[in-house]
């Protein structure tokens, strides 16, 4: 697999009332083509302003941030970096532009100056990703939370990405609503192929990623495959993050004394590893 | 202060085309002091049905009564049914509009018209039951703040018009686990301090299944269950087939069931399902 | 009464009318408001007002729904009419105490009637055949020529797609504050001018930073979504003339013919 992001050691900061705050210390990571990396950290832990590095909404500080080969710094390749690095947010009122729907999922390829034939084709592809074809003549008003941020996702592929960023796309939507967009994300994720940067403090999301990225105060403090990342129960606890229950229950369990593996993060993995017990 | 709901409907825009039933004869009763965690999707009829409770909707048919009071009826004035019961709305931060903390506290007990000196009071005593400095934050604006310290000033907001039925809307959207927990742990201190009927709408089972004394699920304008979460988390095929799910590690017990009938699967902490877990090791281990 | 305004309401039926481009409708209805002014007696109102309801016919648009439009106007329309019928000056066929009904103030305060009643309908009927996101697209087509001169067609036209986007989300979110601060004890209802303006402030200041707060968070998603003004940019939906709006054209400019000969015969 290719690289598809890199960060090479970016600091940024900025200024709050006349204190310089350090949002990223230091971050250094690879993103490979056809990845799912999810990003979890709680709020203020500098994810988002990770993410915003990721199609240069944000220019680190220091250190360089590659997209595909291409430096956000270079102010001409701005605009190819975020048609290979789209980027989907939190709120999914305040970045539909359009009165109608497939007249959002047209704007960003508008944007691009591509053919009107081409966009036409492109919408209805999009759209027919996020199976939301048939709400293409409605109001987004009317949509619920869930539909709005599947819009939101559709209006970024037809523009054609290699990667997503998904800046807390859920944090906002009821249990519903979440399920469709991470089954929306997961399906883009393997079969269209697209890299997934999904940034999020559910953990429930985290657990099939490829890899799960813990952030505190603006570093990288935990890397690894989920089964990797979970099994460390002590310490998510101590920075405020859950786990799944089951790795709760193994690491309970494995403190009793039970001979059990700590990386169990699904109920039926659970039971089978119980039942294999002597 | 017990709640007693009797035939409640309210239609949206009744006799257009876009006339919805948001609630169906609704019938409840709500103890004195009872913790109450409500559930429900969006468009289940929680938020219609808790805006009722405030006076803020008014009913198609039916009562509701407060301690007795039909607040119902159009001679009771606005300001009782306020006074008896507060409604924290779902993001309240964003109703928060006063220069500093403190005013914006004061902003309720001042409607209700009461003393600067109670007032004060009251702002203190509603600071100190979300954890808040009262002197280092009274004089500062509320924009300024976290996002969790906002929300907190805004719970305080309604807080300190002690209210006798306390209403929150999905207090913890968009919070991380941490502010998450800690605004959970607090509703629930308050409720063993004060001793007020609080009802809790949440999404999420994992969160009220700890807290709450009975749960009620909403599904399209009608109570689908009630109970205590042991009750209500039996039920899984009527709670799956309305969208809504159980704690995994319930999900795991009732999994565990059938392998092992002696297993209990009423269960929804980790804490509970460790020790079943190794009761049945020990089972076997004698066996 | 707000409900009942019909300009600015879309109406979707899928007649030809609406199949129109936007541009053959807004020309149109420049045309007419043009001829109303043009058009001095009864025959050229006649000939204007078949050829409105020709429209309202080929529209398929209840004329019982233009006409509710009306209602909101019928003060209005009613003092022009009064007005008209006791300020003008000439032969008096009625009078009662000092004020007097002259033969020309009837005839001039009907006319005056029926002109605005046809000024509303006409404009309702682009409105109502013709979607917002469509309407601004033909608005920006229309002033692209006049970019040369300094008219910023484009940014025009994205400020009101934003707006028409937003204003469902503001008065949803206006509502959900006012509860808010009603649960708190707030009071919109009662109470003199001033102190329902100071009243307003719970509601106002909030939805202010909201809709601040709304803006930087979609400047920073178009921005995302590689907006960088007009300049390159392409459109979904082409907008294309075809031979029914040639025709349409036509039609227009024959009746706008035909009423400045009349006037100038008359």
């Amino acid at each position: 697999m290719g690289q598809m992001i890199t960060t090479d050691k970016i600091n940024y900061h900025y200024n709050n009332n006349e204190k310089e705050v350090l949002a990223l210390k230091e971050v250094s990571l690879d993103i490979k083509e056809g990845e799912f990396v999810v990003v979890i950290g709680h709020n203020g832990s500098g994810k988002s302003t990770f993410a915003k590095h990721l199609n240069a909404l944000l220019l680190p500080s220091s250190g360089e941030v590659i997209v595909k080969g291409l430096n956000t710094k270079d102010e001409d390749k701005i605009w190819q970096i975020r048609q290979i690095a789209g980027m989907v947010f939190q709120n999914p009122d305040n970045q539909i532009v359009a009165t109608i729907v497939e007249e959002d999922v047209a704007f960003g390829p508008e944007n691009l100056g591509i053919a009107p034939e081409e966009i036409v084709k492109r919408v209805e592809e999009a759209l027919r990703n996020v199976d939301m074809f048939e709400f293409r003549q409605k109001a987004p008003h009317m949509l619920s939370g869930g539909q709005k941020q599947r819009i939101a996702i559709a209006g970024v592929i037809a523009m054609r990405p290699d990667c997503i960023v998904l800046d807390e796309p859920t944090a906002m939507l009821d249990p519903s609503g979440r399920k469709e967009v991470i089954n929306t994300i997961r399906k883009l994720n393997k079969e269209e192929n697209i890299t997934v940067v999904h940034i999020t403090h559910f953990m429930e999301e985290a657990v099939d990623a490829d890899r799960v990225i813990v952030m505190e105060e603006g570093n990288v403090i935990l890397e690894g495959t989920p089964g990797e990342v979970f099994s460390q129960v002590e310490k998510l606890k101590a920075l405020g993050l859950d786990v799944p229950q089951v790795t709760d229950l193994a690491h309970e369990l494995i403190k009793e004394g039970i001979n059990i593996s700590k990386d169990i993060l699904t109920v039926d993995e659970m039971v089978m590893k119980l039942c294999q017990l002597k | 202060m017990s709640i007693k709901i009797e035939n409640l409907t309210h239609i949206y825009n009744p006799k257009s085309p876009f006339e919805t039933i948001a609630l169906d004869k609704i019938n409840l009763d709500i103890q004195v002091g009872e913790f109450i965690g409500l559930i429900g999707h969006t468009g289940s009829g929680k938020s219609t049905l808790t805006q009722h409770l405030n006076g803020l909707l008014k009913p198609t048919t039916g009562k509701i009564f407060i301690n007795g009071m039909d607040i119902t009826d159009k001679s009771v004035k606005m300001t009782d049914i306020r006074k008896k019961v507060g409604l924290v709305f779902q993001y309240p931060e964003h109703q928060l509009f006063e220069e500093t903390v403190y005013k914006d506290i004061a902003f309720g007990p001042m409607n209700l018209g009461l003393s600067e000196a109670e007032i004060t009071i009251r702002v203190k005593e509603a600071m100190e039951l979300v954890k808040l400095p009262y002197e280092g934050l009274i004089d500062r604006s509320p924009f300024e703040l976290s996002g969790g310290q906002r929300r907190r000033v805004a719970i305080a907001g309604v807080l300190a018009m002690r209210p006798e039925v306390l209403i929150l809307d999905e207090p913890t959207a968009g919070l991380d686990p941490k502010g998450r927990d800690e605004i959970l742990s607090q509703i629930k201190e308050l409720h063993n301090q004060m001793g007020n009927t609080v009802i809790l709408v949440s999404h999420s089972m994992e969160d009220i299944a700890k807290l709450v004394d009975r749960i009620i699920v909403m599904h399209k304008g009608t109570v689908a269950l009630i109970g205590t979460a042991r009750n209500v988390f039996q039920q899984v095929e009527k709670l799956e087939s309305i969208g809504l799910g159980i704690p995994q590690i319930s999900y795991l017990m009732k999994k565990l069931k059938t392998i092992d009938p002696n297993f209990k699967d009423d269960i929804f902490t980790v804490e509970d399902a460790k020790e079943e877990i190794l009761k049945w090791i020990r089972r076997r281990e004698n066996a | 009464m707000l409900k009942d305004i019909t300009i600015g309401q879309y109406y979707p039926t899928g007649s030809l009318l609406h199949r129109l481009d936007p541009r053959t409708k807004i020309i149109a209805t420049f045309a007419i408001i043009a001829g109303l002014f043009i058009g001095i007696n009864f025959i050229s109102y006649g000939l204007v007002t078949l050829f409105i309801f020709a429209c309202i016919f080929i529209s398929k648009i209840p004329v019982r729904f233009l006409v509710k439009g009306l209602k909101p106007l019928r003060i209005i329309i009613l003092i022009t009419f009064l007005i008209n019928i006791f300020m003008t000056s000439g032969e008096v066929i009625y009078s009662f105490g000092r004020f007097n009904i002259t033969r020309e103030g009837l005839y001039l305060g009907t006319f005056m009637a029926i002109r605005l009643a046809l000024l509303v309908i006409g404009t309702s009927l682009l409105t109502l055949t013709t979607s917002p996101i469509t309407l601004t697209d033909g608005i920006e087509s229309l002033l692209k020529p006049f970019k040369k001169i300094g008219v910023p067609a484009h940014e025009l036209a994205m400020m009101m797609t934003i707006a028409l986007r937003f204003i469902p989300t503001l008065l949803e979110e206006t509502d959900k504050i006012m509860k808010a601060q009603m649960a708190r004890g707030a009071d919109f209802e009662s109470g003199n001018i001033i102190n329902r303006a100071k009243g307003l402030v719970p509601l106002l200041v909030p939805l202010f930073i909201s809709a601040f707060r709304r803006a930087d968070e979609l400047a920073m998603a178009m921005e995302a979504r590689c907006y960088r003004g007009g300049e390159n940019r392409t459109r979904m939906k082409q907008l294309n003339m075809t031979g029914v709006d040639f025709i349409s054209l036509s039609i227009v400019g024959i009746l706008l013919i035909l009423l400045i000969y009349i006037r100038i015969i008359a």
